[in-house]
């Protein structure tokens, strides 16, 4: 019965939670960076679900004030107001990480995160190399 | 302005006065001796004050709760401050000598780190507190730090790693550590007559508390941690001369007598024993040090080692914690500060004048430098400790106030280390004036510059004078021990 | 006037920001934006002084009362970091964007997104709301990635894109620990929360949401196993950006750990009941050994700060985990302590980038007397990150071994001090090369101009002067850290 209703009760958490791991599955194993983008999104949209989701006041209306009626039990608004705040941010972090991705592909020609990391490797080995050959030839004119 | 304020600041001043004059090497030498002159001048004319058992003080400005930039000048600060600030001078005149003779680049930058190396002696010598202290000490440490490597060679920085790094780690792994300590238990770090720690812990933790400071003070070069003084050996002799005499490792073996004096106080080390320790590590750092300096072949090396027993001798006397061993303690700064500045501004003069180095090389050379090798026997009595000169009496003192403290042993490690001295010195003498001379060699008079034979004649001199002076000195400490 | 400071101080920079893009006139926008930092630092400075008068100082929006309306509250922790934040501000915005990606006649571009990074920051700061807490913190993370991958290399970019995606996961999880908070609660006033958790606080809700809470405040902060986005985004950055970033991002980050233990959820509960500090403590040390360990190993000036930077974040986080108000006012001291020296050092770095042309070590051969001024003003922010006394290095060090004796933590006490003497095998690798080898053939001798020397300067002096004066960094951290943990206010 617990597990029942921990499964059935709070389905909406589960949903929230799958839809997470997704978002967050993709963000760490995809190398491109545009579907790290996109797996940022939906890892975004379940933390909206979430909030939503816990503004549901059981058996409540939506809540826009009925005049003269008494009793009556209406759904928390502040939540949905909150996530309006959070969707503008993650639309704003989405454009700005696109943005990134496209100066991304001018400086390096791709956008897949190993390329783009063994181009950065390459760099470092050379100004590593570079800064080892300048320090032995100071060696040697010392 | 306060004289004592004045006295730290004056060679501070002096510094930025060499900076700005840097491109004229004669108005720039003039800028260093006149500030040492007038800072000697300062610091001598306190001295009356303090004879008269006033304790002048300046309070800078509180840095924490139970923690301020403080000088008070007691005794022994005093003592410290006049060998620092009298030594400079001679010390600065013979620099002149030795880094003209010799070429030196960058002479602006040794000057001026000199000058804040000296106003960081006397910020140690009149500290208030365990924190003006400290803070003067660590620059002592940053502003010797480019005169050990001042030739810039791969051994030089090498040389300097090694001194940084011994002197820094240990004074923040165990002397500030000990600092905060005590604030910790006390709640402030004035030195006071008669210690502030009485009552505030006991057992293993005064011991262990005794043992950070003791090796905390790394300046004082006492066993293991004494492979920076050898190493900084790379460095031009005057600077060694500041290291061995004037200010580092005096400044070193100072703090020792200052804070077991002023912190622990002596009657509560000599209570509770805590310092039993110390005095059979400090004996076994003048023997070993003496017979290590009996193998070195290199001039230099052997007077470093020499050091490092000798400063042993003072830490042995503070530790021993008897009113008269402290006195020999104290006055052994003074008596082994003129005694071994005398021996290495003739090891200096040595170099400059025939380019020697090794022992082996100086054969005959007494004959054609007679004043340094005369200056040089001197100086090798009062290190000895024989009469007419100095040393003999800090010894003394230092042999009653073992046999006070009823540890005879530390009577015959005395005498043990006297006679090494007289192996490991003696002979330099005998060499120079009985070897006959390498074939090629001989001929008249060759010594060196007199900038540089003119102060080591006067500090040969000044250590058979102390000899004479030796009550006024003893007079001047008798309060440290409460007499 | 001054009652209506607490908005100001937020709304100034961040109505500026969009002022600047429709002027576009590059004297006028560097000019409008000197003023408001240093209007900010002024208002600040008054908030700071408030603060101490009357504890809290409250400021309702819109005159709603607490909790139905957002309100600003200024205490004298977050008065501290918001003087910590506008000082750093004022001091390095003068040198603008020069060594950047910037096109010319586009400068206005990056006073925009400054002025947004920092009215964030002072946002985070400065708000009673926990929501307007996250809100703040992503306008100011937002600012932060664009002026990131403003450095000249093409991997400024990348670096800001990785700061991106991990950024976010972070301010999302505090968002998630935040929305569970307000589930228990139904408020989301800093005051109010921690009032209403009384009742709730060991249910599991709460417990998940400060972890989620912490993990995203940590990676903010770059607490050790959460650090990777910092040494890139720190050594690619144009070097204003990383000598602000620096000094005021992870400090801001560091504030709302000690907002979210202190204020919201009580020191009791974090540390007795769900024993925070088990976590803590083994994390910050491994960031101090570690942090310093890697800056021995660094080839480059920069990336040498910024994994300084992540050990120096240790102690600050150390001191937090001591759980005692000694212990938080050596965090809170350290904060300020550690902008001036790092702020000074990547300062330092933009006058060698400006010169030499590269950060790397090897070409700050002879820098001592190709440009002397710069080489001695790193040799001095250098002492200062060893803990010389004298420099406000020092008076960090004491109140953090201060505190951790008070606690009698020995073997804490003994690691603090080695891991410092760390500190002095990295900085004098670099005074080595600097003075004691010569520079490369053909090296000008070329000081940095005025325009960077100045702050920089001001910086190192300010180091110093705090290092005798403590009664306004000391006194005032310990203060706070009293106001902190006394649960007034």
């Amino acid at each position: 019965m617990t597990f029942l209703s921990n499964v059935a009760g709070l389905w909406n958490y589960w949903a929230v939670i799958t839809l997470m791991m997704i978002g967050l599955y993709i963000m760490i194993s995809r190398g491109n960076l545009v579907k790290k983008l996109m797996g940022m999104n939906i890892f975004q949209v379940s933390v909206i679900m979430l909030y939503v989701s816990m503004g549901k006041v059981a058996g409540g209306t939506p809540p826009i004030l009925i005049e003269g009626a008494e009793d009556v039990a209406y759904s928390n608004p502040l939540p949905h107001v909150l996530m309006l705040t959070a969707i503008v941010v993650g639309v704003a972090t989405t454009a700005v990480g696109l943005a990134l991705v496209v100066r991304v592909k001018e400086a390096y020609g791709t956008v897949e995160e190993d390329e783009v990391v063994a181009i950065d490797q390459a760099t470092d080995r050379e100004e590593a190399a570079a800064a080892r050959a300048a320090e032995a030839a100071h060696g040697e004119g010392a | 302005m306060n004289e004592v304020l004045l006295s730290v600041m004056l060679p501070l001043c002096g510094a930025v006065l060499v900076a700005v004059t840097g491109r004229n090497a004669n108005l720039r030498d003039a800028m260093t001796v006149v500030t040492s002159l007038v800072t000697f001048a300062v610091v001598a004319s306190i001295a009356p004050q303090v004879m008269d058992g006033a304790r002048p003080s300046a309070e800078v400005l509180q840095v924490l709760p139970g923690v301020s930039l403080a000088f008070r000048i007691e005794p022994l600060g005093m003592l410290f401050g006049l060998v620092a600030s009298s030594l400079w001078i001679v010390t600065s005149i013979y620099a002149f000598g030795y880094m003209r003779g010799h070429h030196e680049a960058n002479q602006t930058r040794f000057f001026v780190c000199f000058a804040i190396a000296i106003s960081a002696a006397l910020g140690i010598a009149f500290s208030a507190n365990l924190f003006t202290l400290f803070l003067f000490y660590e620059a002592m440490t940053f502003s010797t730090y480019p005169l050990v490597t001042h030739h810039g060679t791969p051994e030089a920085k090498r040389a300097g790693r090694v001194y940084l790094g011994i002197l820094v780690t240990t004074s923040v792994a165990f002397l500030l550590f000990a600092v905060l300590w005590t604030y910790s238990l006390v709640g402030h770090l004035e030195f006071r007559s008669g210690g502030i720690l009485s009552g505030h812990i006991e057992g293993t933790a005064l011991a262990i508390l005794l043992g950070l400071f003791a090796f905390g003070l790394g300046k004082a070069a006492l066993m293991p941690f004494h492979r920076w003084l050898p190493a900084a050996m790379v460095a031009p002799t005057p600077v060694s001369a500041l290291l061995h005499a004037v200010a580092v490792v005096k400044a070193g073996v100072f703090s020792m007598v200052k804070i077991l004096v002023y912190v622990f106080g002596i009657d509560f080390l000599h209570d509770s024993g805590a310092s039993v320790w110390l005095m059979y590590l400090a004996a076994a750092s003048i023997l070993i040090a003496s017979v290590r300096a009996i193998a070195m072949e290199n001039l230099k090396a052997r007077l470093a080692y020499s050091t490092i027993s000798q400063l042993s001798y003072i830490t042995l006397g503070a530790a021993l914690a008897t009113s008269s061993a402290v006195l020999g303690a104290g006055m052994h700064i003074a008596m082994h500060a003129v005694g071994k500045i005398t021996l290495f501004f003739c090891a200096g003069a040595i170099y400059v004048a025939a380019h020697k180095s090794e022992i082996s090389q100086l054969d005959g050379l007494g004959r054609r430098m007679p004043i340094t090798f005369a200056a040089f026997f001197l100086g090798s009595l009062s290190i000895i400790g024989v009469p007419p000169t100095g040393g003999a009496w800090s010894k003394w003192y230092l042999a009653l106030g073992a046999a006070e403290g009823h540890q005879l042993v530390f009577v015959f490690v005395l005498m043990l280390s006297s006679l090494l001295s007289i192996a490991y010195l003696m002979p330099i003498v005998v060499r120079g004036f009985f070897r006959p001379s390498p074939e090629g060699e001989e001929g008249g008079m060759q010594e060196a510059s007199l900038a540089m034979v003119v102060p080591l004649s006067i500090t040969a001199v000044g250590s058979v004078a102390l000899f004479l002076f030796a009550p006024q000195l003893r007079e001047l400490l008798l309060p440290v021990v409460g007499g | 006037m001054s009652e209506h400071f607490p908005a100001l101080q937020v709304l100034l920079p961040v109505l500026t920001a969009p002022l600047c893009l429709l002027l576009r006139h590059p004297t006028l926008v560097r000019v409008l934006s000197l003023a408001v930092t240093v209007g900010c630092l002024g208002i600040s400075l008054a908030l700071m002084e408030q603060a101490r008068e009357v504890g809290t100082v409250v400021y309702e929006f819109g005159n709603w009362p607490r909790p139905l309306g957002i309100e600003y509250a200024v205490d004298t922790t977050n008065a501290f970091v918001l003087v910590i934040v506008s000082m750093i501000a004022a001091v390095v915005l003068p040198i603008g964007c020069r060594n950047s990606q910037v096109p010319e006649g586009r400068e206005y571009l990056f006073y925009s997104a400054f002025l947004l990074c920092f009215g964030g920051l002072l946002g985070v700061a400065i708000t009673g709301d926990v929501f307007n807490i996250f809100v703040f913190l992503e306008i100011s993370s937002l600012a932060t990635y664009i002026l990131i991958a403003m450095g000249r290399d093409r991997r400024a970019i990348m670096a800001a894109y990785s700061y991106l995606i991990v950024g976010t996961i972070g301010a999302t999880f505090l968002l998630i620990g935040i929305g569970l908070l307000y589930q228990m609660t139904g408020t989301l006033n800093i005051a109010d929360l921690a009032v209403r958790l009384e009742d709730v606080k060991e249910t599991r809700t709460v417990i998940v949401a400060f972890a989620f809470a912490m993990v995203g405040i940590s990676i903010k902060l770059a607490v050790l196993p959460l650090h990777h986005w910092l040494p890139n985004a720190y050594t690619h950055a144009p070097p204003v950006v990383s000598a602000f970033l620096s000094a005021t991002a992870t400090k801001v980050a560091y504030y709302l750990m000690l907002r979210f233990i202190y204020t919201i959820l009580g020191a009791g509960f974090v540390f007795d009941v769900l024993q925070f500090d088990v976590i803590l403590t083994p994390l910050s040390l491994a960031a101090m050994f570690i942090g310093s360990l890697a800056a021995i190993y660094q080839t480059d000036f920069k990336r040498l700060l910024a994994y300084s930077s992540i050990a120096q974040i240790g102690y600050m986080t150390l001191g937090l985990s001591l759980n005692s108000e000694l212990g938080a006012a050596a965090g809170i001291v350290h904060l300020f302590n550690h902008a001036l020296m790092k702020g000074g050092l990547f300062l330092v770095a933009g006058c060698v980038l400006l010169r030499v042309g590269s950060t790397a070590i090897v070409d700050m051969r002879g820098l001592g007397s190709r440009m002397p001024l710069t080489a001695s003003a790193l040799v001095i922010a250098g002492l200062g990150m060893i803990g010389v006394p004298g420099t406000v290095g020092f008076v960090s060090k004491w109140a953090l071994v201060s505190a951790a004796l008070d606690q009698q933590a020995w073997q804490i006490t003994v690691l603090i001090l080695l891991s410092s003497l760390l500190a002095l095998v990295y900085v004098w690798r670099l005074i080595e090369v600097m003075y004691l080898t010569e520079a490369p053939e053909g090296a000008e001798r070329r000081e940095a101009p005025p325009l960077y020397l100045i702050p920089t300067w001001i910086l190192v002096l300010a180091s110093v002067y705090f290092g005798f004066n403590t009664e306004s960094t000391l006194g005032v951290a310990r203060a706070a850290a009293h106001q902190l943990l006394g649960g007034a206010g």
